[in-house]
């Protein structure tokens, strides 16, 4: 069975501007794969290629074994655009019925109230779109990419417009699409989101990817917090086994202990190594960078997360670690306020 | 929950001219809901009821005026074919702007708003999409222009008594020529931004009408390269040469006197429509369409 999506050797060329460099990857049958990279690093133009949308200057893209821009490529997939719009003055039920009629699907009636009421949507069937909130328009722009169940679904920024329920629906909606056997493409800046649902990430910068893995993969290992009279100390060499030790061995050492924690970076730590673009002293951005930790005299004492915000603080490392609701709280960290909000709802 | 790979095999993608109907049917259901017919129809009953004033005040004093009845000119028939050419005109002037209206933004400008990508990626080649927005376009325009002039004429008779010698070519003529103007700025909408491709088919439409005026007067000083310059212009734009070609039939069976008095007019340069325009016309649209499709093909969107 060829794979849903099959990405090879891809350039894209705008003028003068490398768009794509040679990219290289493959989305297997019911994988849910997640697309990270900054703004202008090529995400929404290899979603587009695969949607037959934009030329490519080179290479070879594949839709479950048909060459991406053919009809049966067409068939095959679902598409929701990072920015799209809908015709304002039809209704939900009217857009639905025109994609049926342009895929082919039999599906009717029925099918237009099920993808309604997967998205949340079945009490509104005859809302005009130019009534409806920009998240119900993203939510519906997700029902239509459905239509004619689709094998391979592209999906740009989909939550970027949806409230934190908003979307957790669409992070079930994408759980249970996977159960059935769907491809998923997800082009996200929501990275909490992506490590949450998705079953491996490739990061793309300057159209490379510049990591490619499974979450657990591009995340690793951070250390052990200990909390004890004296403050908080970190052993960043220690993993999660190493905490029944460490934490007897202070206790054998006449240590009190409160709590112990272990830290594993995120996949928003690999991210930003993975461009180059870890966080340095003062920077706004948030998260944690092991190339910024290791350029950080006595960084292995500090442990903890957020570098930059230690950094900015003296005694940081007596502060003890961060959660993501403090992250949301700095200016700047628009993924962190989005993930904060997301496990909140 | 929606039915995953299985589902494939039910899907029947449309044959290429059931997909072009489809975005007919959905663009003319725009119109509708937009209120685009009520807009126009009001407007139009303005200007039949302004044309039906004119006529009747023109030919209340056509019957006053007796010098050119005795010089062998029949007035009636110089004020009615008068009037019904320059409604020809206005009228092909509206179907412009309906065709201009419905799809100067039918490319470019539905891609730069996001309208037009998430239909693309259906199993809809482009050039499916094409002839769809232009059929859309073309079933509103072209009845538009032709319900209108029959409206026209029929005030002319009804206020004057004066009726087209040839009824059948002059709305042929308009309706080829907006089903032209639609195409000329679908294709315009590809490359160009909505304004810019508005302003472009006006001044398209500005040049036939420049070439017309070359022909009257190359008419009216017996010009002949002034006469081969205006014959070349109109049928680099054919829907000029249609419009004039149905203006000439109108009073196709008018001779005499009466025949040199319309010529004065409106009429005066009108060139006879021949087998040769209108198969030019038809290749022409052809033409436009394959350029049309040759473009669109190639853009990324």
């Amino acid at each position: 069975m060829p794979a849903a999506l099959s990405v090879t050797g891809l350039r894209k060329a705008y003028g003068s501007v490398q768009a794509l460099r040679g990219i290289d990857l493959a989305v297997g049958a019911g994988e849910l794969f997640g697309l990270l990279g900054p703004n202008g690093a090529g995400k929404s133009t290899l979603v587009k290629i695969a949607c037959g949308l934009v030329r490519p200057s080179a290479g070879a893209v594949e839709v479950c074994g048909s060459p991406a821009g053919s009809a049966h490529a067409h068939a095959q997939l679902g598409y929701l655009a990072e920015l799209f719009r809908f015709p304002d003055w039809c209704t939900a039920e009217e857009l639905l019925g025109l994609h049926q009629e342009l895929i082919g699907s039999q599906g009717g009636v029925a099918e237009r109230r099920e993808l309604l009421q997967l998205v949340e949507l079945g009490d509104v069937p005859g809302r005009r779109v130019g009534a409806m909130s920009k998240g119900m328009q993203q939510r519906l722009g997700l029902a239509q990419a459905l239509v004619g169940a689709p094998r391979l679904l592209l999906l740009d920024e989909p939550t970027s417009a949806l409230d934190p329920a908003g979307r957790r629906t669409v992070r079930q909606l994408l759980e249970r699409l996977r159960e059935r056997g769907v491809s998923v493409l997800l082009n996200s800046h929501l990275l909490s989101e992506v490590e949450l649902v998705c079953d491996r990430v490739a990061i793309i910068d300057g159209g490379e990817v510049v990591a490619a893995g499974t979450p657990a993969e591009l995340s690793r290992a951070g250390g052990v917090e200990v909390e004890t009279a004296a403050g908080v100390r970190t052993f960043p060499a220690a993993t999660r086994a190493d905490a029944p030790r460490i934490v007897r061995e202070l206790v054998a050492a006449g240590e009190d202990v409160y709590s112990v924690r272990a830290l594993s970076s995120t996949l928003e730590d690999a991210y930003l190594e993975a461009v180059g673009r870890a966080p340095v002293a003062g920077d706004e951005t948030g998260g944690r960078g092991a190339a910024d930790e290791a350029a950080k005299p006595g960084a292995d004492e500090m442990g903890g997360r957020g570098a930059a915000h230690e950094a900015a603080e003296p005694g940081a490392d007596e502060t003890g670690g961060r959660g993501a609701a403090d992250e949301a709280a700095e200016p700047g960290a628009d993924d962190a306020a989005g993930r904060a909000e997301d496990e909140a709802a | 929950m929606t039915r995953a790979a299985s589902t494939a095999a039910r899907l029947a993608p449309p044959s290429s001219l059931s997909g072009a109907l489809i975005v007919a049917r959905f663009s003319l259901r725009e119109s509708l809901r937009r209120r685009v017919f009520v807009v126009v129809g009001l407007l139009t009953m303005v200007f039949l009821a302004l044309y039906g004033l004119a006529t009747w005040q023109a030919f209340k004093a056509a019957d006053d005026f007796t010098g050119a009845t005795e010089a062998g000119v029949e007035p009636d028939v110089v004020v009615g074919a008068t009037l019904a050419g320059l409604a020809m005109f206005a009228i092909l002037f509206l179907g412009t702007i309906l065709a201009v209206f419905l799809t100067l933004g039918a490319v470019r400008g539905d891609a730069e708003r996001g309208l037009l990508q998430p239909l693309l990626v259906r199993p809809l080649p482009r050039r499916t999409l094409l002839l769809g927005r232009w059929l859309g376009a073309t079933a509103v325009c072209a009845p538009y222009v032709v319900v209108v002039a029959l409206g026209a004429f029929v005030i002319t008779d009804a206020l004057g008594g004066w009726w087209p010698d040839r009824l059948v070519g002059p709305l042929l003529a308009l309706a080829l020529g907006v089903a032209i103007i639609a195409a000329l700025s679908l294709a315009g909408s590809i490359a160009l931004a909505s304004t810019a491709n508005g302003i472009a088919v006006f001044m398209l439409f500005g040049a036939g009408l420049t070439a017309g005026l070359l022909g009257q007067i190359a008419e009216a000083i017996g010009s002949d390269s002034l006469d081969d310059i205006a014959r070349v212009a109109t049928w680099a734009l054919p829907f000029e040469a249609l419009y004039q070609a149905g203006l000439a039939e109108l009073t196709a069976d008018t001779v005499g006197f009466t025949r040199l008095a319309i010529d004065l007019g409106p009429f005066g340069g009108a060139e006879s429509g021949s087998a040769g325009l209108w198969l030019w016309s038809l290749a022409y649209l052809a033409a436009v369409g394959a350029v049309a499709v040759a473009a669109f093909s190639r853009r990324d969107l």
